[in-house]
């Protein structure tokens, strides 16, 4: 038998990689020439691609929810035959006659990687049958002709002249990039020894840098996936909507002791109930008083869109970085539901399987602080909503009750608002009875 | 701040429009006062044939694109009709300018799909030799095909030749100085080309009705020409219409401005995403206008042909798109020192020096091996 392997092809022009969404065959099933196999989502679309051989799959060399480096094989196909097995890519093979550095149309030179998997963490499903997890030679079989090492022609030339063996080096460059400095070490290995301690690795930006004493002077870090998607939202929305804040301090006592009485209760069993949970039942609660809280602006239109149902965007901090996925119809639910749908949405997360439609159709978002220490911020709107509520920490504060002075477990909310919409006072309405809510969910839940 | 907007609402797909129409959409014949046309059942099923090679090749080539053989592909689907209509009413002598969605035109210039492909595979900037085929290379740059155009004719205007020259345009263009600017010089000239503007409504993500305050048609009235609105999915009309254009201009009666009313039914090129800016319900309402399923109805009822030649078309446009498939997995692209060939047409010692230079830089089996 033959297998084949597809390697994600370029499909916008530029890209460098894809998120897989959906596979739409499984292994063992018989595939035709342009049968769709999958979905995948990239920077600028969410496209099928179409088989370009006609087989049976052998494997799925990617899961939903990885991001894949374009030009790394994304599905193994037997095609028939009696090559042999790991013949490399139709492409590749097609390209590579001589054993140049194939620069074929749509796949760059990054042909040499395996699937990045690095935004996959838990098992949200068990990989399948029998994908490996291993990268997929995709130059490996003996007579098959090798990919060059990635370089440039002056750094290969300088290796040739000093008898350095490209494949044998490991390039530090932008995407493994093997530059003149690494050749240099190579021919002189033993000029250059490693003293430093283990490296402290760090998260930025959705990615691993190196720590401070580890990692270069001066490191430059590509802006795309998580990180654009955050950096364009922002810009889009600081210099959309004219912000505007308001704040205040809340007694959040009897949100916790409330927590705490009905956190052992069955109907809650199995879920970690926060007073998050009660903050979010707090703010549907408040804009259900307040609908034009819930609105966006829509310039084009000339219209503001008031909207009666909440699509609740919960900003969590991942290992990809900052996203805001939402729980859909959050103001139909009910203490139990919330306390749910939060968790779903947290593990998702965590997970890395949030998928794009999770983050579509948030109208009112909720960015807690509080894990962090810190006792209030004031956020920035996710584009194309009117508010965005900041919940610091609750800890013990001297309060004045009933005219004495106490400690009671205190919390600061703030309110960030496109005052194209909203005004201050719709603003401070709004937070003074979430600020209610939380004073005393109890009675609000009961009375209103 | 000052924003366009929304023009007339006779741009907006679902209005009523008037134009010419000879197919109507459920593929019955109707007449019009100024296009009378006679034709064959033989001519009628070449249409077709056409349109269902250029549409099943087209899909093909997006799959390439999807499988990672060709860098980009600008789909044609929907316009079909507009291209074939036109494409068929060119003479051999006459001369055409494309942008680059306009494979129909290619295909009945002689160009075959494979050629069209090689520009979008990157192995070379330009598929065929324009002066083999009367049709110039794609262009990617909006509106200065019209410039090139007008050029041209006014160039056989003054060879005293009794031939025509074509241009593509489309709605997106028609907001390009280019465009108002080849329309002066044709109009004072009276330059034999037609503007072939198809109005597939949609500029990328931008509509037509965001562009326009009024059809775009009627803007050759301003600088002095006739323009005329045709059904762009009624191949019959885009026929009758381009043909009596093109005579206009090789009498010597000057340009011409055909608006192909049409509609982009796939992506605009296959790095956009349509879903993002239109809604599904338009794109269905011109699926009933579909250009193709109209002349096969008038085949079928009108008994110039029948359900297994229809079948027959459809198998052969798959040998074609077969065939496309084979030739693009087949073409390499140049090797890296053909850069230098291209410098001066005849041997310069400085630029020898840098090709040998650069030889020795990625070693001569590289270089050579693909030469």
């Amino acid at each position: 038998m033959a297998s084949r392997e597809f390697l994600l092809p370029d499909v916008g022009e530029g890209l460098t990689e894809a998120e897989i969404v959906t596979w739409k065959v499984h292994v063992g099933d018989t595939v035709t020439l342009n049968q769709p196999l999958v979905d995948i989502e990239t920077a600028k679309a969410t496209v099928e691609l179409p088989s370009p051989y006609e087989g049976t799959v052998v494997a799925l060399l990617a899961e939903p929810g990885d991001v894949v480096d374009v030009g790394s094989a994304i599905i193994s196909i037997d095609v028939g035959g009696d090559e042999p097995a790991a013949a490399t890519s139709e492409s590749t093979t097609a390209e590579a006659p001589s054993a140049r550095t194939a620069v074929l149309v749509g796949y760059g030179v990054a042909t040499e990687t395996a699937p990045s998997r690095r935004h996959r963490r838990s098992a949200a499903g068990p990989p399948a049958a029998t994908a490996p997890s291993t990268p997929v030679p995709v130059t490996g079989a003996p007579g098959v002709p090798q990919l060059a090492p990635r370089s440039t022609p002056p750094v290969r030339k300088y290796a040739k002249s000093l008898h350095v063996d490209l494949a044998s080096v490991q390039g530090t460059g932008r995407d493994g990039l093997i530059t003149r400095a690494d050749v240099e070490q190579a021919a002189s290995p033993r000029t250059t020894t490693t003293v430093h301690a283990p490296p402290g690795p760090s998260k930025f930006a959705g990615v691993t840098i190196a720590g401070w004493d580890d990692g270069p002077l001066e490191e430059r870090i590509p802006v795309r996936g998580v990180l654009r998607s955050m950096a364009e939202a922002m810009v889009k929305s600081a210099f959309t909507a004219p912000h505007a804040a308001a704040w205040l301090k809340v007694d959040a006592t009897r949100t916790m002791d409330l927590v705490a009485s009905v956190r052992d209760r069955p109907a809650l069993a199995g879920l970690k109930l926060s007073p998050l949970a009660f903050i979010a039942l707090g703010v549907c609660h408040s804009a259900r008083a307040h609908p034009g809280i819930n609105s966006s602006f829509d310039d084009a239109a000339g219209e503001v869109i008031v909207r009666r149902s909440i699509g609740l965007g919960i900003a969590a901090a991942t290992d990809r970085g900052l996203i805001v996925p939402n729980i859909k119809a959050a103001d139909k639910l009910d203490l139990v539901g919330m306390a749910r749908a939060l968790d779903a949405l947290v593990a998702t997360a965590r997970a890395g399987t949030t998928t794009p439609a999770d983050m579509l159709g948030t109208t009112l978002t909720i960015t807690n602080v509080g894990p962090f220490g810190i006792d209030g911020a004031v956020p920035i709107l996710p584009p194309g909503t009117a508010a965005i509520v900041a919940v610091g920490q609750i800890s013990p504060q001297p309060w004045v009750l009933d005219g004495a002075l106490c400690v009671r477990q205190v919390v600061e909310l703030a309110v960030t608002f496109d005052h194209r919409m909203v005004d201050g006072a719709l603003a401070s309405t709004f937070l003074r009875d979430l600020a209610r809510f939380v004073e005393d969910p109890a009675a609000a839940l009961l009375v209103g | 701040m000052v924003r366009a907007g929304r023009g007339t609402r006779e741009d907006a797909p679902d209005a009523q429009v008037d134009f010419v129409q000879l197919l109507s959409p459920t593929g019955e014949r109707v007449e019009h006062k100024d296009y009378a046309l006679e034709i064959s059942a033989d001519e009628a099923k070449g249409l077709y044939r056409d349109m269902v090679h250029v549409r099943r090749v087209d899909v093909e080539a997006t799959s390439l694109q999807r499988q990672g053989q060709l860098a980009l592909w600008a789909p044609l689907r929907g316009q079909e009709a507009a291209q074939i209509g036109a494409g068929r009413a060119l003479e051999p002598d006459d001369f055409s300018f494309p942008g680059y969605r306009e494979h129909g035109i290619a295909w009945c210039r002689g160009i075959s799909p494979a050629q069209s492909a090689r520009s979008f595979r990157q192995v070379t900037n330009g598929g065929w030799d324009p002066y083999e085929f009367n049709h110039a290379e794609p262009s990617i740059v909006i509106g200065n095909n019209a410039i090139n155009a007008v050029g041209y004719a006014m160039g056989v205007q003054h060879d005293g030749a009794e031939s025509a020259v074509m241009v593509c345009i489309g709605d997106g263009a028609m907001s390009q100085g280019d465009i108002a600017e080849s329309f002066v010089w044709a109009a004072v000239f009276q330059a034999p080309v037609v503007f072939l503007l198809q109005n597939n409504h949609w500029a990328i993500s931008e509509p037509t009705e965001r562009q326009s305050r009024i059809p775009l048609y009627k803007r050759a009235d301003g600088f002095g020409f006739p323009g005329v609105r045709v059904d762009g999915n009624d191949v019959f009309a885009m026929l009758a219409v381009t043909r009596a254009a093109l005579a206009r201009a090789r009498e010597g009666s000057g340009p011409t401005l055909i608006e192909a009313f049409t509609y982009r039914m796939g992506a605009h090129t296959t790095s956009d995403d349509p879903t993002r800016y239109r809604i599904l319900a338009e794109v269905e309402e011109w699926e009933r206008k579909d250009p193709i399923d109209r002349l096969r109805t008038y085949l079928l009822a009108t008994k110039a042909a029948d359900q297994a030649w229809v079948e027959s078309i459809d198998a052969e446009a798959d040998v074609a798109a077969r065939e496309l498939r084979d030739a693009v997995l087949s073409m390499f692209g140049p090797s890296p020192i053909s850069i230098f060939d291209h410098v001066y047409q005849e041997p310069h010692p400085l630029v020898d020096e840098e090709r040998a230079e650069m030889v020795a830089l990625i070693g001569a089996e590289e270089a050579g091996s693909l030469k």
